[in-house]
């Protein structure tokens, strides 16, 4: 008796199962609901009213907004940190590294909780009380506080990759320490700026633990929207979620993320 | 006079707490083609990256033109340097590589207003003039209309010529190249020697360059340094430096030797190998020297004419010359010669008084502080030795509690007694047990002298040298731990040398 020829192939069946059930009939459903009305009938009338309603729209501008301030404030904070600690011949740098991303081992929720507990218990003190209304704040202080980590270590990994002899060629053709930084430093650290802004970025617009527990849920982003709406309306939670994966897409388009080049994957956790 | 364009003046570097430059002073002429020559961990780099700017001195002054450049940063120096690994810019393409130092430029223009006045004002080059400038240098490194090409898309000897350029475009008033053809084949390395040497030739301009490579250093420069250990063992021309080693460092690593160990028996005269020879060096009547002799020098006859008679014993052919190594009694001489023997053949040797270098010896013996221990044993260079403390106090013995009675009757306790050590040349064994011997260290020098091996073993903490002989071939950086019998150390106290003062 023959057995059954066992090839690489075989070995994908149990992933191509997965991503079938998983991913692809799911993303079906998404689309199906989307575009269907409570009788099942195919209808657009979900996509007329999501683009026709100010609220619906406003909201995905300010998921837009408030995750862009986090980037750009991820981003201003990591680099510096990552750029010191990738050139510095420190023995404990490692160390140091660490401390930034050890808060990653600990349960979010609980770190958000505990940051909810510190505001509250700022805003009791004199002076400070106006830290109690700053929903918008806290919220982008507690998402900042949270993604700084994915931001560090692509950066981190990226500038450890630039051979040294670069800056040191920078400055012998007379290049000041603000060109070198303009012109070498920070071209060569793009690809990990990519990934570390779409690492930042993408979560930020439809984290919602955040805004929910900082925001005393005064502060809707797009993700709290969803799953507002799945509460009672599939089909326009559908129709939103599609809107998201498209914005989505679209900036990951932008940001260079489908480009397979070695070192944007490289760069990546 | 040709100018000094730059000048070191006892230069010495630090990297933490390693000596890795002491106390170095020479001078580049302007226009000169200058190669550092050394081993690898000479200090080369070092000094060449000094001059460039990326590593300050921790003390000693760098002149430039007159001008004290020691702390200036790099961007200020009107240097550029052509990196080992190239350096080049990998998010550029090749012009843009070349443009990178134009762009940084800034020229001083004069203008006059409408009032007549006249001002200057300092100004980018404009994109004409940069991309002349950059078409001229390609033409020069022979890579015309290359400018749209990627760095990574370009073979070695290309990155190599784009770095070149890149350099050169600047107009640097010295060129720095740290070891630009390491990189190269053979053949490709070899071209760009002789292009290197043109190019500087066209120029005008002083090449600073750094190499291992001895044939490349005598190629290609006017002066040769050579370094090791982080001083600079001789300065001179190729021919010099071939001719006239200073000491049998320069000697070994510059070329092939024979090396012998000598003695200056009369006037102009020197014994080595069993046989007294006539040279050219003035030496004191009965002074130890280290004998050079290269081995083109030793010129090949029948056995009846030859002041020195030998079996050969291995014939290798090289091209142009043929290697043969003869056996004179416990001495093997090698012998380059246009003409072939056979293997077995008895041959005559002469060598003519010019072929003869004599070098005082750097070694006469190896002297160590060191301490003697309550075992009375005495610790110095990492390790600690047996050995007789009686020597120091003449008619003493050790009582049963390890106290020293002198002569006289005195009980003394030499428990932390500074003491100079002293260790003959012949008297230290090594063994690769690590176990084995009073200390361990590595082999940083080998040098053969005709019957025997001349090592120097470097102790790795506290850097002290063993400076020996012996019969057995070792490798370079083996860790090997020395051995030294106990009545080989030759201990004197040191307090009563001060007291004799």
């Amino acid at each position: 008796m023959k057995l059954p020829r066992f090839s690489r192939k075989t070995l994908c069946i149990p992933y191509a199962v997965f991503l079938v059930f998983f991913v692809i009939i799911p993303m079906l459903v998404i689309f199906f609901y989307a575009f269907t009305d409570s009788n099942m009938h195919i209808s657009f009338a979900n996509f007329i009213k999501f683009f026709s309603d100010p609220t619906k729209l406003s909201t995905i501008v300010y998921s837009l907004v408030i995750a862009l301030i986090t980037t750009v404030v991820c981003l201003v904070i990591a680099y510096p940190v990552a750029y010191i600690l990738a050139r510095s011949s420190m023995k404990r740098k490692f160390v140091i590294l660490m401390l930034f991303v050890l808060p990653m081992w600990i349960n979010f929720v609980l770190r958000v909780n505990a940051l909810r507990e510190l505001f509250n218990l700022l805003a009791s003190l004199k002076g400070l009380e106006w830290i109690a209304g700053s929903n918008y704040f806290k919220t982008v202080f507690g998402m900042v506080y949270d993604f700084l980590p994915f931001m560090i270590l692509p950066l981190y990994t990226t500038m450890l990759k630039i051979d040294p002899s670069l800056y040191e060629a920078s400055a012998d053709l007379g290049a000041s320490g603000f060109t070198t930084f303009t012109r070498v430093t920070i071209p060569l650290s793009m690809p990990g700026i990519m990934s570390g802004v779409t690492m930042v970025f993408l979560p930020s617009m439809t984290n919602y633990v955040v805004s929910d527990m900082l925001g005393n849920a005064k502060v809707t982003i797009i993700g709290k929207f969803i799953s507002d709406y799945f509460g009672n309306d599939w089909h326009m939670g559908s129709m939103i979620a599609l809107v998201l994966l498209v914005v989505v897409f679209v900036s990951t388009w932008l940001t260079g993320g489908f480009k397979s080049e070695e070192n944007v994957r490289g760069a990546n956790l | 006079m040709a100018e000094h364009i730059i000048e070191l003046q006892n230069v010495t570097k630090y990297y933490d707490d390693n000596l890795v430059i002491d106390n170095v002073s020479f001078y580049v002429n302007k226009g000169e083609f200058i190669t550092f020559l050394g081993p690898s961990g000479c200090g080369k780099t070092t000094t060449l990256r000094m001059i460039a700017g990326f590593d300050l001195p921790t003390s000693g002054k760098i002149l430039l033109n007159g001008q004290d450049i020691s702390l200036l940063p790099p961007n200020r120096r009107p240097v550029n340097t052509v990196f080992q690994r190239y350096a080049l810019f990998p998010h550029l393409n090749v012009f843009e590589n070349i443009a990178f130092g134009l762009k940084c430029k800034r020229v001083a223009n004069t203008y006059e207003n409408d009032k007549g006045e006249r001002y200057t004002k300092k100004e980018k080059l404009s994109k004409k003039e940069i991309s002349d400038k950059v078409k001229k240098a390609l033409e020069i490194v022979d890579l015309e209309g290359f400018e749209k090409r990627s760095i990574s898309t370009l073979s070695g000897g290309q990155q190599q010529r784009v770095a070149i350029a890149r350099a050169i475009v600047n107009e640097p008033e010295i060129l720095l190249l740290d070891e630009p053809l390491g990189a190269l084949d053979l053949k490709m390395r070899k071209e760009m020697q002789i292009e290197l040497k043109e190019m500087h030739r066209r120029l005008g301009i002083t090449f600073i360059y750094v190499t291992h490579d001895q044939e490349e250093a005598l190629t290609m420069s006017d002066t040769i340094i050579v370094m090791a250990d982080g001083v600079v063992q001789q300065i001179g021309t190729p021919t010099k430096i071939y001719n006239e080693p200073a000491n049998t460092f320069v000697a070994d690593f510059i070329g092939e030797s024979n090396i012998f160990n000598g003695t200056v028996v009369g006037d102009k005269k020197v014994k080595f190998c069993g046989k007294t020879f006539d040279c050219l060096d003035e030496f004191e009547k009965g002074e130890p020297a280290d004998v050079v002799v290269r081995p083109e020098d030793i010129l090949m006859t029948s056995p009846d004419k030859g002041t020195l008679i030998g079996d050969v014993i291995s014939v290798v052919f090289k091209g142009i010359h043929y290697e043969i190594t003869a056996q004179v009694g416990k001495y093997e001489l090698v012998i380059n010669s246009t003409e072939s023997r056979n293997v077995g053949e008895r041959i005559g040797m002469n060598i003519a008084p010019d072929g003869i270098h004599l070098m005082k010896p750097k070694y006469t013996s190896n002297i160590f502080d060191g301490v003697i221990t309550k075992r009375n044993t005495v610790r110095f260079a990492d390790g600690e030795f047996d050995c007789d403390v009686t020597q120091l106090y003449p008619g003493s013995h050790i009582d049963e509690e390890d106290y020293l009675i002198t002569a006289t009757g005195e009980k003394i306790d030499l428990t932390d007694t500074e003491v100079k050590v002293e260790v003959g040349l012949n008297d230290i064994e090594i063994s690769d047990d690590a176990e084995a011997g009073g200390t361990t260290g590595r082999i940083i020098s080998i040098i053969y002298k005709g019957d025997h091996y001349r090592l120097i073993v470097r102790t790795e903490e506290e850097e002290e040298d063993f400076v020996f002989a012996t019969d057995d071939l070792w490798n370079e950086n083996d860790l090997v731990s020395v051995i030294i019998p106990k009545d080989k150390i030759k201990l004197t106290l040191k307090h009563t040398e001060e007291k004799k003062r």
